[in-house]
């Protein structure tokens, strides 16, 4: 049979990071992958060596829209473990409860991407709104929806006051039975387990050998997250659960992802709650030479950075790892072998930058036929209406 | 394995190889190690002692062009950076790609960025950097100039 090679990619309005993927597909089948990146290089690593320590976090905040808090958290660890100190223990609250918040929302955005490629629109819509209530708590805590500003090296920016917890508290118990009512429905619905039960299966082997990280990894089976491993803020002081399945399938990432959601709620109300009084911030005023590494787990997985002082004020050297980098690979493991109508929901089940997908034309080696994004989507639609109609729902 | 047990394994059994030896803080270790013998250590670290690679780091600095290989040994929260000093004249280091496929990606980033040849890498493609970037110039480089006049790359703006 004739191989065809299908482009994904790469430009959209809507995403954040370009990628180009092309699939070569034999018939429906998927026989091969090649990623291309770099579409979006802003070269920040080097942009980043030319602004002071302080500066550095509002660049790197915008490395990524979504998880905006992770790179600054990282990269305030990598400083602070460069001098060797511990921020005062109110600052770690806070930093907890801005990540927690932001894991929140990074993963029902995804859920609800998931839900819009499986021909579900309606728990697109439903966990959207239900992320509006988050984006207003972030605003509530730090002024911003997205881009917080909060975190500084040695400690954070801005306080949170003692008469917005209530609120906070009161908005974040209202989202907890939509979600519960969201999980239900999506572990009972016949529909969504024929569609992603063992489909895009990443196996615990793999997962180790291409250094997966995050829901990804958790999702094979790999019991692995930083939060528990090498804790930090104060994961350590509170009671909370590490989310793990073993399948490695479609189906997989999406409840350790709902999972998640309902833990980081728990964290975040048990930090609101505790909060101790105190200082927020150090005032560190000199750096001195020598390297610091921070790591911190992003919504995505580990978010890693180096940093390293040669004693002025501007960092010689500052590398950025995003979890992305280490999950994107592990598609060579996945799709292969799968169908090409399933390959739109296991490209977008890491939660890579995810918009690239709705921007796809499928193109055959001589080019007689040309689909683009909105038609694999229908493919992907139809394929769900297909198994409804089969289990006469 | 404690992290005392780790320590001293990886001394007795590299002693030849280890240049020098950094014990940061209780999290953090620095090991300097020839760049020969970068494939076996990392082969006994990844497999024997079960490590995760988190990523590999390059810095240019005045001498040498270093490359920091960061493993991470998650039940005892210890990070081990492996260090390597490559001299400037003689860039080239083995692939780390027959131990773990997530050496990959970053060596085809720092293949780039750094201009450093990572020998048995089946594809060391371009990853970043764009299609009409000129080959032989490397932005991560301490001697980077801006090639493109036009370009307003590197001009702190």
């Amino acid at each position: 049979m004739a191989k065809t090679i299908v482009p994904i990619g790469p430009y959209h309005p809507l995403q954040e990071e370009p990628e180009f993927f092309s699939l070569t597909v034999e018939g429906e089948k998927v026989v091969d992958i090649d990623v291309r990146i770099g579409y979006n290089h802003r070269g920040i690593e080097k942009l980043s060596e030319m602004k002071t320590f302080d500066q550095s976090t509002f660049v790197i905040e915008r490395i990524c829209g979504i998880c905006s808090t992770s790179h600054p958290f990282a990269y305030t660890r990598a400083v602070e473990d460069i001098i060797s100190v511990e921020v005062p223990e109110r600052a770690k609250y806070i930093r907890t409860i801005i990540a927690e918040g932001e894991r929140i929302h990074s993963h029902l955005l995804w859920l609800g991407l998931a839900g819009h490629f499986l021909g579900y629109n309606t728990v697109y819509m439903w966990v959207w709104k239900l992320r509006e209530e988050i984006l207003d708590v972030m605003e509530i805590l730090s002024g911003n929806r997205n881009n917080y500003a909060m975190f500084k090296p040695g400690g954070v920016r801005r306080d949170i006051k003692q008469e917005d917890i209530p609120d906070v508290i009161k908005k974040l118990d209202s989202i907890i039975p939509s979600l519960t009512m969201i999980k239900k429905a999506v572990i009972d619905d016949p529909v969504i387990h024929a569609r992603t039960k063992g489909i895009g299966v990443l196996s615990k082997e793999d997962a180790i050998n291409y250094a997966a990280l995050g829901p990804t990894s958790r999702a094979s089976g790999v019991a692995r997250d930083v939060r528990k491993d090498a804790p930090y803020g104060v994961y350590d002081k509170i009671e909370w659960n590490m989310i793990v399945t073993k399948n490695g399938d479609v189906f997989d990432k999406v409840i350790v992802r709902i999972l998640e959601v309902l833990e980081a709620i728990k964290i975040m109300k048990e930090c609101l709650l505790t909060l101790p009084k105190g200082e927020i911030d150090l005032n560190i005023k000199d750096i001195p030479p020598g390297e610091g590494i921070g790591h911190v787990e992003a919504p995505r997985g580990e978010t890693f950075h180096y940093v390293r002082s040669d004693g002025t004020n501007r960092p010689v050297r500052h590398k950025v790892r995003a979890p992305t980098f280490m999950n994107l690979p592990t598609f060579k493991a996945t799709v292969v072998g799968e169908t090409i109508s399933d390959a739109t929901i296991i490209l977008a089940a890491i939660d890579p930058c995810y918009c690239c997908t709705e921007r796809m034309a499928v193109r055959n080696i001589k080019g007689t036929k040309l689909y683009n994004g909105e038609d694999l989507i229908r493919l992907s639609q139809e394929k769900t209406e297909k198994i409804k109609r089969k289990m006469g729902l | 394995m404690r992290r005392e047990e780790v320590i001293k394994d990886l001394r007795e059994r590299f002693k030849e190889e280890i240049i020098d030896f950094f014990d940061k803080s209780p999290k953090r270790v620095y090991i300097e190690i020839k760049p020969e013998a970068i494939l076996k250590v990392s082969d006994y670290i990844f497999k024997s002692l079960s490590a995760r690679f988190n990523i590999a780091s390059g810095v240019d600095t005045r001498y040498h062009v270093e490359i920091l290989y960061h493993f991470i040994f998650e039940d005892i929260n210890l990070l081990i950076s492996l260090r390597v000093k490559l001299d400037k004249k003689k860039l080239e280091i083995d692939s780390l790609i027959p131990i773990f496929e997530a050496a990959n990606w970053i060596e085809r980033e720092i293949h780039e960025l750094l201009g450093i040849n990572f020998k048995g890498h089946p594809d060391l493609r371009r990853l970043l950097l764009s299609d009409d970037w000129p080959e032989g110039i490397h932005p991560l480089r301490c001697d980077y100039k801006e090639w493109d006049e036009k370009a307003i790359r590197d001009r702190g703006v």
